[in-house]
């Protein structure tokens, strides 16, 4: 969710238009949370997301759950700490130990931030700079320690492609 | 010379439509003479219920909402909280506090609201040709009660006053009665106490009335006033519960 | 929040900062997917601008509230989703029939019953055709984006006060989840767009609510005493306040229709739709028109009343177009579609409901096998 909202607010920076829709309701940690962004030069219509362009996916149960709403031959970024092993002969497949990476930076919560980077980097839909910018200004006051490791992670992320 | 009784500016000089020996238009009355006697009667809003006393603002002249069925203190709520300097009160018989309106009654209480409340306890649906009511006494007989009312069938009145007084929101609670002449004057008292806690900043005050139904009791005037005395004081005892 | 032109926020958040923008004073709420953050950002944000926010003990408490702050004066309103409309609608009945403005906003979810927590557009009927008991109408937006779920919050209570009966801002889970970028106006003493409004906007005084809300509860100090009610007992005093009534609804329906029209001048098929319905439908005109076929799109921004102005224009030209209605419903806006055409034009539909939203794929296949 903070990941599709980084990037949608790093989008926008770039004066684009931008939807940011998130899964609501009975969601819980670990499970299938989710969102769907839509970036575009033009006005856009619908923010349901029925196939997708990318998918970056954080665990193996959202692995299961969306990889059947990926285009053909589409992006396909995955968490492969916690996916495992797998193959998707339809997709781009760009799978990378994000949660273990995170950990050896010392914040298990920015593996998104890596993948972001990663994601950034392969689609060049938004410049890092403007991730950068995002990142630094969301923190809240009482966190600004935490905008270091974000932005650490984030150029892992960027540099892994 | 001095004038040392007058009809209260607060109630127009006409005839009500309440049927002979009902309570309500004493209880009108006792509000006004309250109001003018507080020198409130141009900060005063009322909220009616729907009941007997559904057109109460034709007879008050002070502003006055109506309310739908039971919601009198969701809508008194409101108008004391978007006027803190305003006086508002609601007038509310059993059905429309005890049964349809539980939830607001409760809710309001709890939040504290700073608001006064003057509760008609006749222990009957009047308006709606005398069905049971919350209220209604054991072996009482109402339209919806043939037989008499029955603990195993249609459960116990219901003691809201007592219920509320359990609730740290509210601050004064008295049950008061209309049998006797002195009883009005210790109405008078309660109904006043009631007003000043709201002046005073003091929080929800409610003041819960034994009222005459002399029609849907099938009783004469003077009976009505004997079985409130006699009878209904038994279930609901009179006095300061809070 | 902070002041910047552009920031990133949801439907509900925008609504509910559009609603403190017209001079919302008072909120009262009961919590319902997928309307939460409109009264969270309530609760956080009223209190600072001098506002009443109440976290009800019901929908039912919720409008209740609603109708008592507005006799008292306030700008007021609530929102809750659909089964809470429902709820809604014995106060929402008791405000028309005091006359009283009030602006309710419904995030529309699936139905009936507790149905589930994904967007729809079935509480349309329910909507435009009062909703509630008796004979009375509530003037009814349907924004189609973030920035017109802001903008149309002043628009929404300038016509409530106007007309003094409720407004309802009719939106779907979608587009009170999706966040979009809002450019945010600082605009509470900007003239209203309504004509004729005496609005002041922004923290009413006692003295600009005594003078432009004559009616109010204020206490009847230098005047004779106010009543707010909707019971007539006399005999014919009803009738009279109904047609009354009535009069005014038939203004509302003169002046107020509002709609978004796209390649209408040579469009031989039509799409009509509305809020995020509308935005699937453009792309798939912009489509169409990229295919090289005559297509054209019509966005009702009041459901109530419906804008039958432009259909009945369109259904006397010489080559009449055909229509096709698409809605997140089995079928309710397309009756108001066929009753402005009186079936001068050919009428298609297609919908989903219950958590279905159709697809730009789905109605272009549609479409072309017209």
């Amino acid at each position: 969710m903070l990941l599709g909202k980084v990037l949608a607010e790093a989008a926008m920076k770039e004066d684009k238009f931008i939807t940011w829709l998130p899964s609501y309701g009975a969601e819980v940690r670990g499970g299938t949370a989710h969102c769907m962004v839509v970036v575009s030069d033009s006005e856009i219509g619908s923010a349901y997301v029925s196939k997708a362009d990318a998918l970056i996916i954080m665990n193996a149960p959202s692995l299961n759950r969306f990889k059947a709403r990926l285009k053909k031959n589409g992006l396909l970024i995955a968490n492969s700490s916690l996916t495992g092993d797998f193959s998707e002969k339809n997709a781009r497949v760009s799978a990378c130990p994000f949660s273990d990476m995170a950990c050896a930076l010392g914040n298990i919560k920015v593996a998104n931030m890596i993948a972001l980077g990663c994601f950034a980097a392969l689609t060049g839909i938004v410049q890092p700079q403007s991730l950068r910018e995002v990142i630094r200004e969301i923190a809240p006051a009482d966190k600004r320690e935490l905008v270091t490791v974000n932005l650490a992670a984030l150029e892992q992320g960027i540099k892994l492609m | 010379m001095n004038k040392v009784f007058s009809h209260p500016k607060s109630l127009r000089n006409i005839a009500t439509h309440y049927c002979a020996g009902c309570g309500h238009g004493i209880a009108h009355r006792l509000i006004a003479e309250t109001v003018d006697e507080l020198g409130i009667r141009e900060k005063v809003i009322a909220v009616a219920p729907v009941g007997c006393a559904v057109i109460a603002y034709e007879y008050w002249d002070f502003d006055c909402s109506e309310a739908a069925h039971g919601r009198a203190l969701a809508v008194a709520t409101a108008i004391k909280r978007v006027r803190p300097d305003n006086i508002v009160f609601t007038y509310q018989g059993d059905g429309d506090l005890a049964a349809i309106g539980t939830n607001e009654t409760i809710h309001a209480a709890n939040r504290g609201e700073n608001l006064t409340v003057i509760f008609i306890n006749n222990a009957i649906y009047g308006m709606t040709g005398g069905q049971m009511a919350p209220t209604t006494l054991l072996k009482q007989k109402t339209a919806t009660t043939p037989n008499g009312r029955e603990a195993s069938f249609h459960g116990y009145p219901l003691k809201i006053s007592e219920m509320l007084a359990l609730l740290a929101g509210v601050k004064y609670v008295e049950r008061v009665s209309f049998f006797s002449p002195q009883q009005v004057i210790k109405a008078k008292q309660a109904i006043k106490q009631a007003f000043l806690n709201q002046i005073n900043n003091t929080g929800f005050s409610l003041v819960e009335i034994l009222s005459p139904c002399p029609t849907y009791w099938g009783k004469s005037s003077k009976e009505s006033l004997d079985w409130i005395r006699d009878v209904m004081t038994k279930e609901f005892p009179l006095g300061r519960i809070k | 929040m902070k002041m910047k032109t552009k920031i990133l926020i949801s439907g509900n958040e925008a609504m509910a900062e559009g609603a403190i923008q017209a001079g919302c004073r008072f909120y009262a709420g009961y919590p319902i997917t997928p309307q939460n953050e409109l009264t969270a950002y309530m609760a956080k944000n009223m209190p600072a601008c001098g506002g009443e926010f109440i976290q009800a003990e019901s929908e039912l408490a919720a409008i209740n509230m609603v109708y008592g702050a507005s006799a008292a004066g306030a700008r007021a309103m609530t929102s809750s989703s659909s089964p809470g409309i429902s709820l809604k609608q014995e106060g929402i009945s008791y405000i028309a029939g005091a006359l009283l403005p009030a602006v309710i906003v419904n995030i529309m979810r699936g139905g009936p019953g507790l149905g589930n927590i994904w967007p729809a557009q079935s509480d349309y009927f329910q909507a435009t055709r009062g909703g509630g008991h008796g004979d009375y109408r509530t003037i009814v937006l349907a924004p189609s984006s973030v920035q017109e779920a802001y903008d149309f919050m002043p628009l929404a209570f300038d016509l409530a006060d106007k007309y003094l009966m409720p407004a309802m801002i009719l939106a779907d889970g979608m587009l009170g989840q999706m966040m979009e970028p809002l450019v945010v106006v600082r605009r509470p003493s900007a003239p209203s767009e309504v004509e004729g409004s005496s609005v002041v906007r922004g923290r009413n005084t006692e003295d600009e609510i005594r003078t432009t809300k004559k009616w109010a509860l204020t206490g009847c100090k230098g005047r004779p005493a106010n009543v707010v009610k909707s019971f007539f007992m006399k005999e014919g005093a009803l009738e009279i306040a109904n047609l009354k009534a009535q009069k005014k609804y038939r203004a509302v329906e003169n002046k107020e229709q509002r709609w978004e029209g796209l390649f209408l001048d040579d469009a031989k098929i039509i799409l009509v739709a509305y809020g995020s319905m509308s935005r699937i439908a453009k792309s798939v005109v912009v489509q169409l028109r990229q295919e090289g076929k005559k297509a054209g799109l019509i966005r009702p921004v009041t459901l109530w009343p419906f804008p039958r102005k432009i259909f009945e224009q369109l259904s006397r030209k010489k080559k009449r177009p055909a229509f096709f209605v698409t809605e997140m419903s089995y079928g309710q806006m397309v009756e108001d579609v066929k009753l402005a055409l009186e079936c001068r034009c050919k009428v298609d539909f297609f919908g989903r409901s219950g958590g279905g939203v159709p697809t730009e794929g789905e109605i272009i296949k549609k479409v072309r096998l017209l």
